[in-house]
């Protein structure tokens, strides 16, 4: 046990060092765009692999984080960290009235009214006056973070966005090791026996889904300053669909696999709307989806800690 | 111009019609998707695809071998249908006593890899069907016009909502599917054969989606998406309707049409969102649904 406490830390350290590398190797947009998708994924987890709980709609706290942010950053003067704080809250508050909703079903019907939920958002950011209808928010400026480190350059942004996606990690840690995470991972095993041991089980679920909520606006917010622009596209169910293909991609219910699936996600949507393979960006992803379904259901990490397991 | 109580009722009547229209197809589809929940516990994310290429196989139809629509009507839902039973088969059988969100995310995924087939194939605009020769033109009541095709799909889609109804509910083979969704393992020892039953069942639901597809073609544009954005509202009528009873599935989608045209009329900006506002009013109300059991 002592052994595989210290093997994680030594694993996190590389992974922090590789990092903080990588935009000097790699394109730091490409990588500030994994981030932000990672931490959606890793949010997103928090309430499908540790919970139980599969949400459908996900991609309305993405977007409303990036519609507030986006919003605040253009007509007021704040600066960047004040817009993603109130993009975060906001999406929090949209996920705190949709959580009460949603928690009083189960199961399936969860996915159901978490989705439909977020098309019934969909349609009012749609009419809405302030998010630019089918254009979007455009031309969102990054402006200086505190008052004086300059965002419009990649490389300050990147590291900004390390840091927000860090501390996201570090939360979501927390919460999944903390008693309140205990409590979630016995709901999802057992919600009977949760109910019978005395806990309010829909209390639990419901600020689960808060945290999950928050911290994908949080991603939302990141991920429209990085792109100076928030659209329709991502309060579409098509990207609530995306997130649970990152997730199961990577292993639903472990902590690194969202990353890695978002990372992997990325990586081939970037690849393939380059080359001539584009048109066939959703047959793809669709056959992902079935061939992890039927063949691959632990994902990329859990594989390969089964591979370990089994080997080592 | 027709007006009672200043209401334009030509307007409303029209509206009235659009509603049930749209109506009949929400039942078509959460009559499937309560057919194939009842047995099967899962819920069809591909259910909207099986709609789209319901029209769409009979827009080829015509245009490739000259199947008229009527031949359609009849053809499709059969050959929509053996793409259930083929789905079911390969792709859901393997995984049926995993957890119930897997089949979902699998059925998730074979809508999106259907719908990017269909896209890539024939373009996302749509494409028009004409509606067939015998029923063009329309009747021309003292309050309204209505289209001979519009009144076909109303009166069709309650007949055959009507005779599943019936079918699973008077009817033996019905009560073997019944008893089928209580005691698997029971119905089982007493000779049944439940996967066969499954089966068909998920090949019936799935038939209805299609049948909603011909019908829909004439109407609506033939479009690669026609599915998916309809398919979110009928989850939401699932969920307003409670799932717990075939008649429940179809009475709250007809009902649900009816509202949504009715809003159309008054207040046309809350149109496309009324539906999410009634589920999330019955949520607060009746957490189990209008017609389902509390669990």
């Amino acid at each position: 046990m002592k052994t595989a406490i210290v093997t994680r830390s030594k694993l996190n350290l590389v992974l922090l060092l590789l990092a903080l590398v990588a935009p000097f190797v790699l394109y730091p947009v490409f990588l500030m765009k994994v981030l932000c998708f990672a931490l959606f994924a890793c949010a997103f987890n928090l309430l499908l692999g540790f919970a139980g709980l599969l949400s459908f709609g996900h991609a309305v706290f993405l977007g409303t984080g990036g519609y507030v942010t986006g919003y605040l950053m253009i007509n007021t003067g704040i600066t960047p960290e004040l817009g993603i704080l109130a993009g975060t809250l906001a999406a929090g508050l949209v996920g705190a009235l949709y959580g009460k909703l949603a928690v009083r079903r189960e199961g399936i019907y969860f996915a159901m009214v978490t989705l439909a939920l977020a098309q019934l958002a969909f349609f009012f950011y749609l009419q809405a006056p302030f998010t630019g209808g089918e254009d979007g928010l455009q031309g969102v400026p990054r402006g200086y973070l505190f008052g004086f480190i300059d965002l419009s350059d990649n490389l300050q942004m990147y590291f900004f966005v390390l840091a927000i996606f860090l501390f996201g990690f570090w939360l979501i840690q927390r919460t999944v090791h903390s008693p309140f995470g205990q409590v979630l991972k016995a709901i999802r095993e057992n919600e009977p026996r949760a109910i019978s041991l005395g806990y309010n089980v829909n209390d639990y679920k419901w600020v689960a889904f808060v945290i999950s909520a928050a911290l994908a606006g949080l991603a939302g917010s990141t991920k429209t300053l990085v792109f100076q622009l928030a659209s329709l596209t991502d309060v579409h169910w098509h990207m609530s669909g995306e997130v649970v293909l990152m997730t199961l991609v990577g292993g639903m219910g472990t902590l690194f696999g969202p990353f890695v699936g978002a990372a992997a996600i990325v990586t081939i949507q970037n690849y393939l709307s380059g080359g001539e393979l584009g048109n066939y960006i959703h047959i793809i992803m669709g056959a992902i989806f079935v061939i992890c379904v039927l063949a691959f259901r632990n994902g990329i990490v859990g594989q390969f800690r089964k591979v370990l397991k089994q080997n080592f | 111009m027709a007006t009672f109580l200043g209401i334009n009722l030509f307007g409303l009547f029209g509206q009235l019609l659009v509603g049930l229209i749209n109506g009949s197809f929400y039942a078509l589809l959460s009559l499937g998707l309560a057919i194939i929940f009842g047995l099967l516990k899962i819920i069809n994310f591909a259910q909207g695809a099986m709609y789209m290429l319901g029209a769409f196989a009979a827009w080829m139809a015509l245009n490739y071998f000259g199947l008229n629509y009527w031949l359609a009507l009849v053809l499709v839902p059969l050959a929509v249908g053996a793409m259930g039973i083929l789905m079911e088969r390969v792709l859901i059988r393997p995984i049926a006593n995993e957890d119930h969100l897997y089949s979902l995310l699998l059925t998730f995924g074979v809508a999106l890899m259907l719908q990017g087939m269909f896209t890539h194939v024939f373009g996302s605009s749509g494409m028009a069907y004409a509606i067939p020769e015998a029923l063009q033109g329309g009747i021309k009541l003292p309050f309204m016009y209505l289209p001979a095709y519009r009144a076909w799909i109303v009166v069709a889609s309650i007949l055959v909502c009507a005779a599943t109804w019936w079918m699973i509910e008077k009817t033996r083979l019905g009560a073997y599917l019944r008893a089928g969704t209580e005691n698997a393992q029971l119905m089982q020892a007493f000779g049944i054969n439940v996967p066969l039953m499954v089966t068909l069942t998920f090949g019936f639901g799935v038939a209805l989606a299609g049948f909603a597809g011909v019908m829909a073609a004439p109407v609506y544009s033939v479009s690669p998406d026609m599915g998916s954005n309809l398919l979110i509202i009928v989850f939401a009528i699932v969920v307003i309707g409670g799932m717990g009873s075939i008649g429940g599935a179809i009475l709250t989608g007809l009902g649900m049409g009816v509202v949504e045209g009715l809003t159309k009329y008054f207040y046309p900006e809350a149109s496309s969102t009324v539906i999410f506002l009634v589920m999330v009013i019955v949520l607060l109300i009746k957490p189990a649904g209008l017609f389902g059991k509390e669990a």
